[in-house]
């Protein structure tokens, strides 16, 4: 996945300025910074939904080449929110996945999915009454449905995810992040905004720092998450690798133990 | 998968086997309706008396020919096409605005196509000689269907930005161009001629009883032609419930899909309007009910709204001729009495629950 020169200005604001992006399968590549930087523009744009900004890839083939269920083959997108017009179930959202792309694919795998973000017995629940990260694993599983295996006829296959786990548990946050994990060792491409620092650490291979529509730095989380680049981000003094002040407790993700 | 295998409870795991059952239940009461609409009529002539006739191999009186074939049978079949169309018209626009109040009565869909057809009743005439030998008796029910079009894509640029559909805004618009089209047919009333009054008056007083079989030869083909295209909307408006952006994400071509619902949705109005005149409440009772009893998956949702938009209309229709037998009740009044409660239903629920 690939993106070259991003630029994107809306009523005199400027959201994204000449944004060079790729990601490479086999991957986690997380995007962060501070709200407003433009993370979710910069997602919109390499999946397509956001046209005119500049050319983006996938796998090699220009998305403007491209027709909309050929794109739907090779990656899907979890949004940041998602309503639901109608009371669809729980398994019925799930199914709309299956029907994407070229179509097909089997009823039962809609259920492995939500067994997958740990929903088993949510099938037949309507999903409108569900709670805000609930709703969230649904989507996931939907679109875990529309591109199952990771690589497709030897190509890879891209998981978009906008906030994946922002309104989740820790212990779902893992299951989560398990997946994307999951996903990209067996060969697929995961691109997934974040705002857990700890859990992107832990998890990404690739980090992409964004700060006011620009990438402020790329690379191993080692390399970017580091003090004086989050304190010029966030503009708050926070100090990366320190043990907190006596007293105040800290759980972190990275302590799980596997 | 085990159909009816209920999970902690809840609904069904598999709904499709409810829908699929339903139109079994649907097509077997539309047959039972059928019959009894052949059967009943303000003239004692009898169906079953004509039946064993013709199975004895004997002649038909001309009256109870007439009767039966030429009256009745058409009529039943109007109803059935037009209570088919307005239902999945109805499903098909709450499935592009995402709600469930869009019916093409109350957001004035109806009303553009009275007017479309009021218009061509009144300045038909002044059209060339060619258009009108070409459009023939097809011009009302043309006309019509534009007048539902153009309303349907105004309804949609007013009401909908960026993909989102603002339910006020939608009601209100659909208020306001009902208004507008009503109006405009005022005008055209003011500006007719006697003859034209009269053909006016006829067409105003909901023409299912004046079913033909010329009629049904223009509108019948039509309507199911739409019908069918219709039912390939059903992916598309299965993705757009969820947003714009996650049915492009699924591969679904959304303008286009919005398009084409745009165009059934006007094609099913209009040809019911032009030959119905105006019959509400259909298009949102039966979506509204099936939707409760089998879920919102369009794929089982709009043949089974076909089916039971053909039969409530076709039970509208018997009660309109029972009720004051010999006179007949206009079939509007119908179904206005028995879709009112049920859209004020939908509303207070709604308001329940989310504030509209
Ligand atoms: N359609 C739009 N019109 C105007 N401004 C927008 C639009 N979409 C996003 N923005 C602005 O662009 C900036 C980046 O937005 P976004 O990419 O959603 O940020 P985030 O990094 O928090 O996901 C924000 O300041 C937002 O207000
Ligand atoms: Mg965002």
């Amino acid at each position: 996945m690939e993106a070259r020169g991003l630029t994107l200005a809306l009523g005199g604001k400027t959201i994204l300025e000449s944004v060079d992006f790729t990601a490479a399968p086999g991957e986690v590549t997380a995007i962060v910074g501070p709200n407003g930087a433009g993370k979710t523009t910069l997602l919109k744009a390499l999946s397509g939904e956001l046209k005119g900004v500049g050319p983006v890839r996938l796998n090699g083939t220009a998305l403007t080449d491209l027709r909309g269920w050929q794109v739907a083959e090779m990656r899907g997108v979890l949004p940041q929110a998602s309503a639901l017009a109608f009371p669809f179930t729980v398994i019925e959202v799930v199914r709309i996945g299956l029907s994407s792309g070229r179509g097909g694919g089997d009823d039962r795998r809609a259920l492995q999915a939500l067994a997958r973000v740990d929903l088993a017995g949510f099938a037949g629940r309507y999903y409108n009454d569900l709670s805000g990260g609930e709703q969230q694993r649904v989507q996931l599983a939907r679109v875990l449905t529309q591109i199952w295996e990771p690589m497709s006829e030897g190509q890879p296959r891209w998981l978009l995810l906008d906030e994946p786990v922002a309104s989740l548990d820790v212990g779902h946050q893992f299951t989560v992040m398990d997946i994307a994990r999951e996903f990209a060792a067996s060969g697929g491409g995961v691109i997934a905004v974040m705002h857990d620092l700890n859990l992107t650490a832990m998890f990404a291979d690739k980090v992409w720092v964004m700060h006011r529509g620009r990438v402020a730095a790329s690379g191993a989380p080692r390399d970017t998450l580091t003090t004086d680049l989050m304190q010029t981000i966030y503009g708050c003094p926070l100090q990366v690798n320190t043990v907190p002040p006596l007293g105040i407790p800290f759980v972190l993700p990275q302590t799980r133990v596997s | 998968m085990t159909g009816l295998l209920r999970s902690g409870g809840d609904l069904p795991l598999d709904r499709r086997i409810l829908a699929r059952r339903m139109t079994v239940v649907l097509i077997l009461v539309l047959g039972i309706l059928a019959v009894a609409s052949a059967a009943i009529g303000a003239t004692g002539t009898s169906l079953w008396g004509a039946l064993a006739d013709l199975a004895a191999g004997r002649e038909l009186a001309t009256s109870e020919r007439v009767i039966l074939f030429d009256i009745r049978l058409p009529r039943t079949l109007m109803c059935m096409t037009v209570g088919a169309a307005l239902a999945v018209a109805g499903a098909i626009l709450q499935g592009l605005f995402r709600n469930p109040l869009a019916d093409p009565g109350i957001v004035g869909v109806s009303a553009g196509a009275s007017l479309g057809a009021i218009t061509a009743i009144v300045l038909g005439g002044l059209l060339p000689a060619t258009v009108l030998a070409w459009a023939g008796p097809s011009l009302v029910a043309l006309s019509a269907f534009l007048g539902a079009w153009l309303l349907t894509l105004l309804l949609y640029r007013v009401s909908t930005r960026n993909g989102q559909t603002s339910v006020a805004t939608m009601l209100l618009a659909g208020v306001a161009f009902t208004a507008l089209a009503m109006a405009l047919s005022g005008v055209m009333v003011f500006m007719a001629n006697d003859s034209q009054l009269r053909d006016l008056t006829f067409w105003n007083m909901g023409s299912l009883a004046g079913a033909t079989w010329g009629k049904l030869q223009v509108t019948g083909p039509v309507i199911l032609l739409a019908l069918g295209a219709a039912m390939l909307l059903a992916r598309g408006l299965n993705a757009l419930a969820m947003g714009e952006a996650v049915a492009a994400h699924l591969g679904i071509p959304v303008q286009r899909t919005k398009g084409a619902a745009i165009l059934c949705t006007a094609v099913l109005t209009g040809t019911a309007v032009a030959v119905s005149g105006g019959i509400g409440f259909i298009g949102i009772i039966v979506p509204h009910l099936l939707r409760l009893a089998t879920g919102p998956d369009h794929h089982g949702l709009l043949p089974n709204c076909a089916l039971f938009g053909a039969a409530l209309l076709l039970f509208a229709d018997i009660i309109a001729r029972v009720i004051v037998s010999p006179a007949e009740l206009p079939i509007g009044i119908v179904t206005a009495l028995m879709g009112t409660p049920v859209f004020l239903w939908i509303l207070l629920r709604r308001h329940a629950a989310m504030g509209l």
